[in-house]
C-alpha cells in the first residue's frame, strides 16, 4: 500500500510540473539560460558562473531554494523543473508501452492458444524468434532506424522526436514476454474441467471464450501490469541515455542523467537526483507486482509465505 | 538423443535465418524514407548516397538485396563505414570482443559468488529481519539503472573519495589487456565488474531464495531431514543442488546477452572500448551499416550460446531431452 501512495505522489507531482516551472523555479525548462542571474540572500549570483581555473564555465549548483533547487544543467535550465517534466514523459512512456505490450500480449497469445492448428504454430514460431532476438538489440535498431527519419507509413506520419516512437518500440519488443505465458495459459485453460463442462454443454466457442477463458488471461495481465511498467521504466531511461529515447529538448529522467554525465564531478546534483527518481519509482512498482501476484495467484502466496 | 540435438540445431538455423531477415528489413524497408539517405548518416552528400546504392544494390529488388548485404556482412565482411568513410566495421567489431568478455566474465564470477551467497542466506533464515533485508537490498539492486549506477561509481572512485587510502589504487577509467598487464587489468575492470554485477545479484538472488524456499517443501528433503542430516547439510546438498538449474539456465542467456551487446551501457559509462562502445559511438553518428553489423552479429552469437547452453542442457539432464 505504501509503495501504491509513493507512485501516486510522484504522478502528482509530476502532473504539477508546470506550476512548479511557473510559479516556484520560474524560468523556461527548454531553453537555454546562459547570462542570467538570481537573487540568493540578498546577492545577486551568475547561473553560469566561471570556473577557477578561467575556462569555461560551471553551471550553478544546488541552492536548495524555490529557485534552481537542484542546480542548472549546462544550458543554465532548472533541474528541478526538468526533473518533473522528465518524469511526466517516463512515466507517460513506461504506462503507454505497458498497454500496448498488454494488448498485444493479449491478443496474440490468446488467439495463438485458442485457435490452435495452422495459426497456433505460425504465431508461436514468431513469438520463438523475437523472444531469442535480445531486447536490447532490437530496440536499438528500431530507435536507430526511426529517429534518424522519422515514420510515414500510408496517411500516418510520425515524427521522429515523437513520444509515440519510444512508446511503440517499447511496448512491442517485450510482446514476447507476456504472450508466451498467457499462451500456455490459454492452452492448460482449453483444457481445463470448466472448459470441458462448457463444451459438452453446447456452449458456442466465443461465449467460452469470454465466459472461461479471458476472465482468467485478465488476471494474468493485472499481474504483469506493474512488473513490465517497472521493466519499461527502465528500458526508457537506457534508451534516452543512447539518445535514441526522448529528443531533447524535451527531457525523460533518462536524458537528465545524460545531460548530467558531463557534469558528473562539478555538479553530481544533475545526473544523481533523475536515477534517484527512477530507483524509487521502479522498487514501488515491483512492490505493487509484489503485491498484486500476491493477492490474484495463490500458488505465489504460498511460495511467498512458506 | 542425437535426435534432439539435430533438431535443436535445425531449429537454430531457421531462428538465426528470421533474425537476419528481420534485421535487414528493419535497416532496408522501413517505409518513412529513402533507406540510402537512413544508411549514409545525416546529412550525407550527394555523392555518397550514390556510393551507398551503388553499395548495397539498393535499386535491385529485396531479396538481392538481402543477398548482397549477407555477403558484405559474413562473407567478404568488407562492409565499411559511410560517415567514418574507410572504416571496416566487421573487423573493428572482433577486435573489441575481448574487452567484452573481459567486462562480462568478471562480472559473472562476482554475481554468481555473491548470488548464490544472497540466496541461501536469504532462505536459510527465511521470515527473519536478515532475510527481508537482503531481498530489500536485492530488490533496491534490481531497480537502479546501470549506466546510472556506474556514474555514481565513478563518482566515487574517481572523484569524491579518489585522494583517500580507500580508492586511490582505482587507475583512471580505460582499459588495460591482460596479456599487457594482468594487475593493472583486473585494477581497471574491478568497480565495472561489481557495477555490472549488482543488478543480477539481485535478480539471481531472488530467485535462488524463491527456488529454495520451494526445494524445502518438498518430499525428499522431508526425507533429508528424517535420517538426520543436518540444515546445512541439507541445503548445500539437496535443496541447492535442484534450485540451480533454473539458475544455470538463466546464467547461459544473461551471459550471451550481455557479450552480444548488452554490456553496451557499462561500457559507455566506464570507457571500455568493447562491442558496447563501438555501437554506441555508431548510435551517437546515426552510423546504421555499424549498428546493423553488430546487432547483426550480436543477435547471431546469443542465439548460438542458447543452442549450445539447450543441447548441453539435454546432455545433463534427461527430462528436458
Amino acid at each position: 500500500m505504501a509503495a501504491a501512495a509513493v507512485l501516486v505522489l510522484i504522478v502528482l507531482a509530476c502532473l504539477a510540473a508546470p506550476l512548479y516551472a511557473t510559479y516556484v523555479s520560474q524560468s523556461d525548462p527548454f531553453g537555454s539560460n546562459l547570462d542570467g542571474s538570481i537573487t540568493l540572500g540578498g546577492q545577486s549570483v551568475d547561473i553560469m558562473q566561471s570556473t577557477d581555473t578561467g575556462f569555461g564555465v560551471t553551471p550553478i549548483g544546488p541552492t536548495w531554494q524555490g529557485q534552481y533547487f537542484l542546480g542548472a544543467d549546462d544550458q543554465g535550465r532548472d533541474v528541478a523543473a526538468r526533473l518533473l517534466y522528465g518524469g511526466r514523459n517516463s512515466l507517460v512512456i513506461a504506462g503507454g508501452a505497458t498497454v500496448i505490450c498488454l494488448f498485444f500480449a493479449a491478443v496474440v497469445g490468446v488467439v495463438a492458444g485458442f485457435s490452435g492448428g495452422m495459426i497456433d504454430t505460425v504465431l508461436a514460431r514468431a513469438l520463438d524468434v523475437l523472444w531469442a532476438f535480445p531486447v536490447y538489440l532490437l530496440a536499438i535498431s528500431l530507435s536507430a532506424v526511426l529517429i534518424s527519419h522519422g515514420l510515414q507509413l500510408g496517411p500516418i506520419t510520425v515524427n521522429a522526436d515523437s513520444l509515440l516512437i519510444p512508446i511503440t518500440i517499447i511496448g512491442i519488443v517485450y510482446v514476447p514476454y507476456v504472450a508466451r505465458p498467457i499462451r500456455g495459459q490459454v492452452l492448460s485453460l482449453a483444457q481445463s474441467e470448466c472448459v470441458l463442462a462448457a463444451r459438452c454443454l453446447g456452449v458456442p466457442r466465443p461465449r467460452i471464450l469470454f465466459r472461461d477463458i479471458l476472465p482468467n488471461v485478465t488476471t494474468t495481465l493485472i499481474v504483469f501490469a506493474p512488473l513490465m511498467m517497472a521493466l519499461n521504466m527502465l528500458t526508457e531511461a537506457a534508451l534516452s541515455f543512447l539518445s535514441i529515447g526522448v529528443q531533447p529538448p524535451a527531457a525523460s529522467w533518462g536524458t537528465i542523467i545524460l545531460d548530467g554525465e558531463g557534469l558528473l564531478y562539478t555538479r553530481p546534483a544533475v545526473a544523481i537526483a533523475p536515477g534517484v527518481a527512477i530507483m524509487i519509482t521502479v522498487v514501488c512498482l515491483n512492490f505493487l507486482g509484489d503485491g498484486v501476484r500476491e493477492a490474484f495467484d495463490p500458488r505465489a502466496k504460498l511460495r511467498v509465505k512458506s | 538423443m542425437i535426435l534432439v540435438l539435430i533438431r535443436r540445431f535445425a531449429e537454430m538455423i531457421f531462428v538465426l535465418f528470421s533474425i537476419s531477415v528481420l534485421v535487414f528489413m528493419i535497416f532496408f524497408a522501413t517505409p518513412g524514407a529513402d533507406p540510402a539517405a537512413r544508411l549514409a548518416g545525416r546529412g550525407a552528400s550527394p555523392a555518397t548516397l550514390a556510393a551507398v546504392r551503388h553499395s548495397f544494390g539498393l535499386d535491385k529488388p529485396l531479396p538481392t538485396q538481402y543477398v548482397l548485404m549477407m555477403k558484405h556482412l559474413f562473407i567478404t565482411q568488407d562492409l565499411s563505414s559511410f560517415v567514418n568513410p574507410g572504416e571496416q566495421v566487421v573487423p573493428a567489431l572482433l577486435n573489441a570482443v575481448p574487452v567484452t568478455l573481459s567486462l562480462v566474465f568478471g562480472a559473472a564470477v562476482i554475481w554468481v559468488l555473491f548470488a548464490v551467497f544472497v540466496g541461501v542466506t536469504a532462505a536459510w533464515r527465511r521470515g527473519s529481519f536478515l532475510d527481508r533485508g537482503l531481498m530489500m537490498l536485492s530488490l533496491v539492486g534490481v531497480s537502479m539503472p546501470v549506466f546510472w549506477l556506474g556514474e555514481v561509481a565513478n563518482l566515487i572512485t574517481q572523484a569524491r573519495f579518489h585522494n583517500t587510502w580507500l580508492f586511490s589504487w582505482v587507475p583512471a577509467l580505460g582499459y588495460v589487456p591482460l596479456t599487457q598487464d594482468p594487475l593493472g587489468w583486473f585494477k581497471s575492470l574491478i568497480v565495472p565488474w561489481i557495477v555490472l554485477a549488482v543488478s543480477y545479484i539481485g535478480l539471481y538472488g531472488r530467485v535462488l531464495r524463491a527456488n529454495l524456499v520451494e526445494a524445502m517443501n518438498e518430499d525428499y528433503i522431508r526425507t533429508a531431514r528424517a535420517k538426520g542430516l543436518t540444515e546445512s547439510q541439507i541445503i548445500r546438498r539437496h535443496a541447492l543442488r535442484m534450485s540451480l538449474i533454473t539458475l544455470v539456465s538463466m546464467f547461459g542467456l544473461d551471459f550471451g546477452l550481455l557479450v552480444g551487446g548488452g554490456a553496451l551501457l557499462i561500457e559507455v559509462v566506464s570507457s571500455l572500448p568493447g562491442v558496447g562502445m563501438l555501437t554506441y559511438q555508431a548510435l551517437q553518428n546515426l552510423d546504421l551499416p555499424f549498428i546493423m553489423a553488430s546487432v547483426m552479429y550480436g543477435a547471431i552469437f546469443i542465439v548460438i550460446a542458447n543452442t549450445v547452453v539447450d543441447m548441453l542442457y539435454a546432455v545433463i539432464d534427461p527430462r528436458a531431452r
